[in-house]
Order: C-alpha cells, then structure tokens, then sequence
C-alpha cells in the first residue's frame, strides 16, 4: 500500500470522524435528560418534588387571549400572543400570599385569589373591584405589579395594559379604588412590563413601564397593518418608555427624558436590584427584537450602559428579566430569556455573570449560560430564580412554549422566511403569511434547573413533575401555605393558571424574610438581605416586578441545607440603613421593620 | 465557498493605479461583508468563534495541502471558507465552527472525483450540520438588521467584482429566477408575494447568490450551462420551499451543484477517450487547486 493510499484511508476516517461528531455529542447531551420518576425517587434524588394542584386548591382560571382588530386576523395568534400574566401580593396582610392574574380578552375578569389558609383559594377579584377591568375600549390586561406607592401599609395595584393602564388604590384590604385619572398616568400605553422601585432613594414608590407597540396605537381600531417591528433583531419602533417619579400626593410625574431614559425598543421585562453596591436601584430591561439596555442609577440620573457592560451588544429577543446570586457570591446575575428552535433559530438564553475582578462603574458582565447549563429553553418566556430544594443554591424555574395550536403544522417556515426579509417587508403585518392554525415553538417541555452550586445547572422539570406543555408566559414564586419551601405559579397564555405545590426533603432548612420600611418605601422595595451562614452568603432584594409579567412573593426565602449555622443576616434598607441580625434563627420567618 | 477566481487570464494592458489580484479579490470582498456587518449590526456575537472558524478552516487546508499535493497552499480559498462559516453559522457554542471548517476542508479532498471536488466547500459544511446539529446549529437569518443599505453597499460591490471575475451572469440568472418562482409560489399557495421574496432581501442570501453558487472550482464550466444549472437550484430550492424546508437555498446548492459535477466529469471522460466526441463545451479550467 502506498503512502499516498495510507494518507488518503486515514483523512478518510477523519473526515468520517468529522461527521459523526455532532451526533456522538447529541448521545452524551442526551445522558443528562430529565426523566419521569415517581415523587419518592425526586425527593430522595433532587430533594424536592412539585404537584400540579390547581384545581384542589379551587383554582380554574384560565387565560383567554386577546382578539385585536380584523386586519390582523391572519397572524392574531402571533401579535396577540402575550397577556397571562401573575403577580403575588398579601393584598389583606393576613400572613398568607395572594395570587392576583389577568385574562386579555375584552369582557374577561382578572382574578384575585384570597388565600383561606387552608390549602385552598377563593377568586375576590369581583367584589374588591379588580376583577372587570378589560372593558371594551380600554384594552386589556398584560400584567401586574403591586407597590405600597402611599405607605399606608396595604400593597396597591398598578395594571399593566394594552390599553388604559389603571392604577388601584388598596383601601387596607377591603376593596380597590380606580385612582388612575388623580395619578396622571398617560391614556394609552402597550406594555408589557413595569416595576415598582424607588429609584431616586425618597421613601415613595417610583413607577417603571416599558412599551411594547408604539402607544399611539389602539390594537382594536388601527389605520395601519405598519405595526410589526421594523426589524426582527434592531427595532427602534416599539412603545416609549415611562418613568412615573411619585410626588407624594398620588400623584405621578413622567420624567423618563429627564432622567435619561430614551428607548424606542421593543421592551418584555425588567427588573431593578442594586447591582454595585452604591444604594441605588440599577434598571434592566429586556427587549424584544434588540439589545437589552441597563441602566446605571446613580440616585438622580439613569445612564444606559449595556454595550459597555457586555449585557447590550448582541441582539436577541429579550423576554425575561430576573436576578440570582447563582454562585453565593454576593452579586447578581441576570437571566434573559430568548428564542431557540432547533435548526432554524438558536440564539439562546443569557445568563449575565458578573466578570471577575471588574465592579462599580466598571462592572461588566460575560454570558455564561452555555457554561451553566441553562442556554436552551425553546421558546423562552419567564424565569425566576429561587431555592427550590432548600439546599442552599438558587435554582431557576423557566416557562416557554409559544404558540401551541396544530401539533402537526409549525409556522417556523413562514416565519423565518420573512423575519429575515427587509424591513418594509417585516414592518407591514399583512406581509406575514397567515397562521392557519399552525404552531409556532408550541407544546414544549418546561426547565426546572437545578444549580449544584459549583456552575452547573440540570434540568429535572420532567423527574420532580413538572410536565405540562401550555404556553408558559409568567412565573412567580412563593410560599404559599407559610412552609418554609417556595412554590411555583405559572400562568399560561390561553391556557389554565397553574399551581405547583413544593414538597421539600425535611433535613434541609430554611428562612425567611418579611421585611416593612418605615424611613424606606413601606413595601420594602430594594431592601437586600445579606444572609452569611455556613461560610458562605447569599444576597436577595425584594423586588417590585420580575421575571416575565410577573412578581414574586416580597417575602424572601433562603435554603441553608442541612445543619445550617447561621452567622447574621446584613439588611441594607433604601434608605441607606443598614441593620445586622446576628445567629437569626432557622426555620422561621422574620418579620422585620426597619429600625428609626 | 472558494475563492473565485477568473477562468481566462485578464489582456496585457498598462498597469492600473491600483491593482489587486484577483485572488484576493474574494477574502477582501467577504471581508468588507463581515466588516460592514459586524460594525452597522454586530452580528458577530463573537469574535473568537469566526477567528475560530477561520483558523480552523486553514489550518486543515495547509495540513490536507502538505498531505495530498506536497506543497503549502495558499490560504485565500480556505479564508473565505472559514470566513463564510464564521458568518453563516450561528450557535452559540464553539464547536460547530470548528468542526464546520473542518469538514468544509477536509470534504475537498475525499469527495473528489477525477481530480475535481464535488461540493462547494462551505456549502457541504453548513448543510451537513444542519441537518446533523440542529439543537445547536442554525444559520444566520435574522442578525443583520433588515435594512435596505447594508444590502445596498453589497449588491453594489459584490456586482461589480461578480462582473469583474466574469460571473456575474450566475448570479443575475438566479436572482431572476428566485424573483420569478417567488410570485411563482405567492400565486400557487396564496401567500403574500412580498413574504416570497423577502429571503433574497436577507443577508444570508447575499452571501449565497455572490460567493456559493459562483464558486469556480464547484460550477461547471461552460457559460450557458451555468447559466442552466443556477436555474434550476432555483427551481429545486422553490420546490423545497413548497415544502416549507427553511434552508431550501443550501440543500438546493448540495443537491443539484455535485449532480451538474458529476455529469461534467463523466462527460469530460467520454470526450478524452473519444477526443473528435462533440460534448459540453470546454472553457479553460478554474485557477487554483483546492
């Protein structure tokens, strides 16, 4: 055999190697799956397992999307795609969380579930005068967030709409009163998101909503079919962005230009957490169609620094926005949800870790999501973090599942074929191909991720029985029934409110924090808890909205794992107090007020 | 995609102010797209996976050069692979460009016949980790923005230097006909034209219609047959469009470009064993050996 035959048999085999590549990687992927399992098994496997109990506990909502203007009749399933949403609030501040979700389709109610304490939930939505509030004219329902904004100890109600956002006043539990018109808020906003967060430090409540569709539209009465985003990775044309700064009479000012916020994108989700230590709450927002944007609070100003962070340069389809302290470090990480379909669209999820050695003004952030484990969710829409097996690590719940019509039809051709096409193709909705009862990314599999603490995250939804396939939209987490351990709710468009109750392996402990401002925003809104126990530490923030049209319990819960010595817990109060709790004690939660 | 390179030597003429071999008219080209692409829109989500790919791409062409044809090669053709492959592929991990280059490379010396490789390099990479990696791999679709002047300034220079290498009949042909089996398609399934043609306004495409399908060394030689053989990839991509295959244009390329080869080479072979045989007609052979 010659040497040039010899050469040629094993560049032969390289070549053959080369080709089998990608499937040997497929096989060892695949090793990791998430299987069924019985409840016993993931509770001695994972330390946790969740029940889908729904309707035990008297809870049979069920989304219905919106139907918008006939024009759009041939992709009403893609522009009218988003609205469940769900948002956690002690609305009566008896001890027990409620659950308060919208519907989107004009006529239908939002629901407010009373916690009965006893494993159950009745809807009060009705008669506390938050339940009809997507009448004809005044748009629909998107989400809801739930702030203190007059400090009268009672969480009050911001509507997030297509349409008429509301404002709600809580009259201390005994019903809801419309202050919309009193607050000055605009008459039409198409937003997606909004939080509540005291970004200028004065004790009150401030109000940040993101617009989705330009707000000069009325989506069940438009002269234009010019609506789509004029670009599928670099819209600028999207809804404006508001900043109601809360003057202290219950009334708000819109000073979004004043303070440096300036955006045309198509926002999804924010969330703020004071993300370098300086006292102020920092912004992200995650966009759809573009970049995410953070912005640097420095207690007066907001300066958009996400090119130079890192967070800010590649464009995705940003749908989620929730902070973690993943590696009990004491800094947060930044989850952005995005789209991936197999073999036509794989951008990814972005878990934004902070660099080493960079923090303050020169922080920067590097996508770490592949490394982790948690790239790869679909089609995906809201993420929480939280310690769902109590062992001391934050783990991540993430809903997905766009449009689940035909199972056996997908729209991915017809939507790929345009969204790459040129912008006046793209812009113009009767240029899309019409749906005809396709899926789009539908029927897909939930991630429940599971953080090992050293860097790695493994998906176990399908093993602690987590197995639905709706249209995941909003996750909130919460301890429903005062256990010690985080349940999940999940609200699906066009699909039924969902309740996984958690069961957690017993030797794993907990605490938990109920904290209430007093110089601070009474909600306690950006108060962050430094919990040390172990030789480790872990750092939450009460949050005024996370995640994807959600807002979880502000109650913060801490898993110690087994035999857990608790040093103290930091709390830093937006006011700038700080307060140490030393040897707090396990589970138990602590119901603190900020001191005078 | 290889370097594409004139079939007959330019006429003496006094030399210009400028000039630029064209060998390097090709890496220059795609590099200005990458650029261009990469400033106004970013579409690199990394520098290091296309610095990858490039690497890559001509570290096995150096190495399967010094194997099979004893010399090092020069490294213009399999830049524009890697090159290619840094912009057409998208994942967000490291190894499919790596291993897309590879096999780009490496399938232009095992799948040769009669001296002549079959597939256009970086057309057999993509595709065949497409179909093999789609968890991880997908192409580039949407990343470049859809504005019309990006598309412009390529369409323009990418001409211009398509006519200069003497193929830009290639790429008229195919434009024409996408356009023609785009209303084609909006007629017989009832889809709004303008969603027909918006691919070929996408920035996968350009790539495509200037690099791929006028690759030298992976077309056949005589004029019209070109011209016949860009038909109907247009033709077997609109077919695999009616059947909603998101990367028609590709496994069109795959499918119909090594079949054109292959009848070519059979067709040579017959012509030199009977040489008074009228056959194909005969244009001087693509430059380079890859």
């Amino acid at each position: 055999m010659t040497g040039s035959r010899i050469a040629k048999i094993i560049v032969t085999l390289f070549f053959l190697g080369l080709l089998a590549t990608p499937l040997v990687l497929k096989r060892m992927a695949g090793a990791h799956d998430s299987r069924k399992v019985d409840a016993q098994t993931a509770l001695a496997r994972h330390g946790f397992y969740l029940q889908e109990v729904s309707h035990a506990a008297g809870v049979n909502f069920v989304h219905h999307a919106p139907v918008l203007d006939h024009k759009l009749d041939a992709i009403m399933p893609e522009v009218a795609s988003m609205g469940a949403s769900v948002s956690i609030v002690d609305f009566d501040r008896d001890g027990w969380p409620d659950i308060y979700v919208t519907n989107s389709a004009i006529g239908s109610k939002n629901a407010l579930y009373r916690n009965m304490h006893d494993g159950t939930f009745k809807d009060v939505a009705e008669e506390m005068g938050i339940a009809d509030v997507n009448q004809p004219g005044t748009g629909v329902s998107t989400g809801a967030v739930w702030g203190d904004y007059d400090n009268d100890g009672y969480d009050d109600l911001f509507l997030i709409k297509w349409g008429r956002p509301e404002l709600f006043h809580n009259d201390h539990g005994h019903g809801f009163t419309r202050v919309t018109d009193q607050a000055g808020l605009p008459p039409w906003i198409n937003a997606n998101t909004a939080i509540w967060f005291d970004y200028d430090g004065d004790g009150l409540l401030d109000l940040f909503v993101g617009g989705y569709y330009d707000e000069t539209i009325d989506l069940w009465n438009i002269s234009t079919t010019r609506i789509m985003p004029d670009s599928f990775e670099y819209a600028k044309n999207g809804g404006r962005k508001y900043l109601f700064h809360n003057l202290g009479n219950g009334k708000f000012e819109e000073v979004s230009a004043k303070v440096g916020i300036n955006s045309r994108r198509w926002a999804l989700a924010a969330a703020a957490a004071d993300l370098r230590g300086t006292g102020h709450p920092d912004l992200f927002v995650a966009n759809d169609y573009g970049v995410s944007e953070l912005y640097f609070n420095d207690g007066k100003r907001f300066h958009e620094v996400g090119q130079k962070t890192g967070v800010g340069f590649a464009p995705k389809s940003g749908m989620n926005a929730a902070f973690g302290d993943i590696l009990n470090q004491g800094k947060y990480a930044v989850y952005v949800s995005n789209i991936s379909e197999d073999g036509i669209l794989i951008q990814g999820n972005n878990l934004w870790v902070p660099k080493q050695g960079t923090n303050g003004e020169a922080l920067q952030y590097e996508n770490l999501a592949r490394d982790f484990g948690v790239e790869l969710g679909g089609w995906s829409f809201g993420a929480q973090f939280g310690d769902l097996n109590n062992d001391g690590t934050l783990d991540l719940y993430l809903t997905n599942g766009y449009i689940s019509l035909d199972h056996n039809r997908s729209y991915w051709y017809d939507f790929s074929k345009v969204a790459g096409g040129n912008s006046t193709i793209i812009g113009d909705a009767k240029n899309w191909p019409a749906f005809e009862g396709r899926s789009l990314s539908g029927y897909q599999s939930k991630k429940v991720w599971l953080n090992d603490g050293a860097g790695k995250f493994i998906d176990v939804a399908q093993s602690v029985g987590v197995n639905d396939t709706y249209d995941g939209r909003a996750v909130a987490l919460v301890d429903l029934w005062n256990r010690g351990v985080l349940d999940v709710v999940v609200a699906n468009q066009n699909g039924p409110l969902l309740i996984y109750k958690n069961t957690v392996a017993p030797e794993n402990q907990w605490i938990e924090f109920e904290l209430e401002g007093t110089a601070s925003n009474r909600s306690a809104i950006g108060a962050q808890v430094r919990l040390f126990w172990n030789g480790q530490q872990q750092v939450q923030e009460v949050s005024g909205g996370s995640g994807f049209a959600a807002q979880n319990d502000r109650r913060l819960h801490f898993g110690l794992g087994k035999n857990p010595h608790i040093e103290k817990a930091e709390i830093r109060w937006p006011s700038g107090k700080t307060q140490v709790i030393d040897n707090p004690a396990p589970q138990q939660l602590h119901k603190i007020k900020e001191p005078a | 995609m290889s370097t594409p390179s004139s079939q007959t030597p330019a006429p003496a003429r006094s030399k210009p102010f400028f000039h630029l071999d064209n060998r390097y008219i090709g890496p220059a080209f795609i590099t200005c797209i990458l650029l261009v692409g990469h400033l106004s829109f970013g579409i690199l989500e990394s520098y290091q996976k296309t610095l990858l790919a490039i690497v890559v791409a001509i570290a096995v062409e150096l190495a399967l050069g010094r194997i099979f044809v004893h010399k090092w090669l020069h490294p213009a053709s399999a830049y524009i692979t890697g090159i290619s492959v840094g912009i057409l592929v998208r994942s967000p991990a490291f190894w499919p460009y790596a291993l897309c280059s590879a096999i780009s490379i490496t399938s232009k010396y095992v799948l040769r016949i009669k001296g002549r490789h079959l597939w256009n390099p970086s057309n057999f990479g993509i595709s065949v980790l497409l179909f093999l990696a789609p968890e991880t791999v997908a192409s580039l679709s949407i990343q470049w923005g859809n504005y019309l002047w990006p598309m412009l300034v390529i369409w323009v220079l990418g001409s211009v230097i398509i006519w200069r290498l003497r193929r830009f009949h290639i790429t008229a042909i195919y434009v024409a006909s996408f356009v023609l089996f785009a209303f084609l398609r909006s007629w017989m399934i009832g889809t709004p034209w303008r969603s027909e043609i918006a691919p070929i306004t996408g920035p996968m495409y350009q790539l495509f219609i200037f690099f791929m399908i006028t690759d030298p060394k992976t077309t056949v030689r005589s004029r019209k047959w070109q011209c016949i053989v860009v038909f109907l990839i247009a033709l077997v991509e609109m077919i695999m469009r009616l059947h909603q295959i998101v990367y028609a244009p590709f496994y069109a390329l795959f499918i119909v470009g090594p079949i054109a080869m292959l009848i070519e080479i059979l067709l040579d072979s017959r012509r030199k064993s009977s040489p008074h045989q009228a056959g194909m007609p005969h244009i001087t052979a693509a430059k380079g050996t890859t």
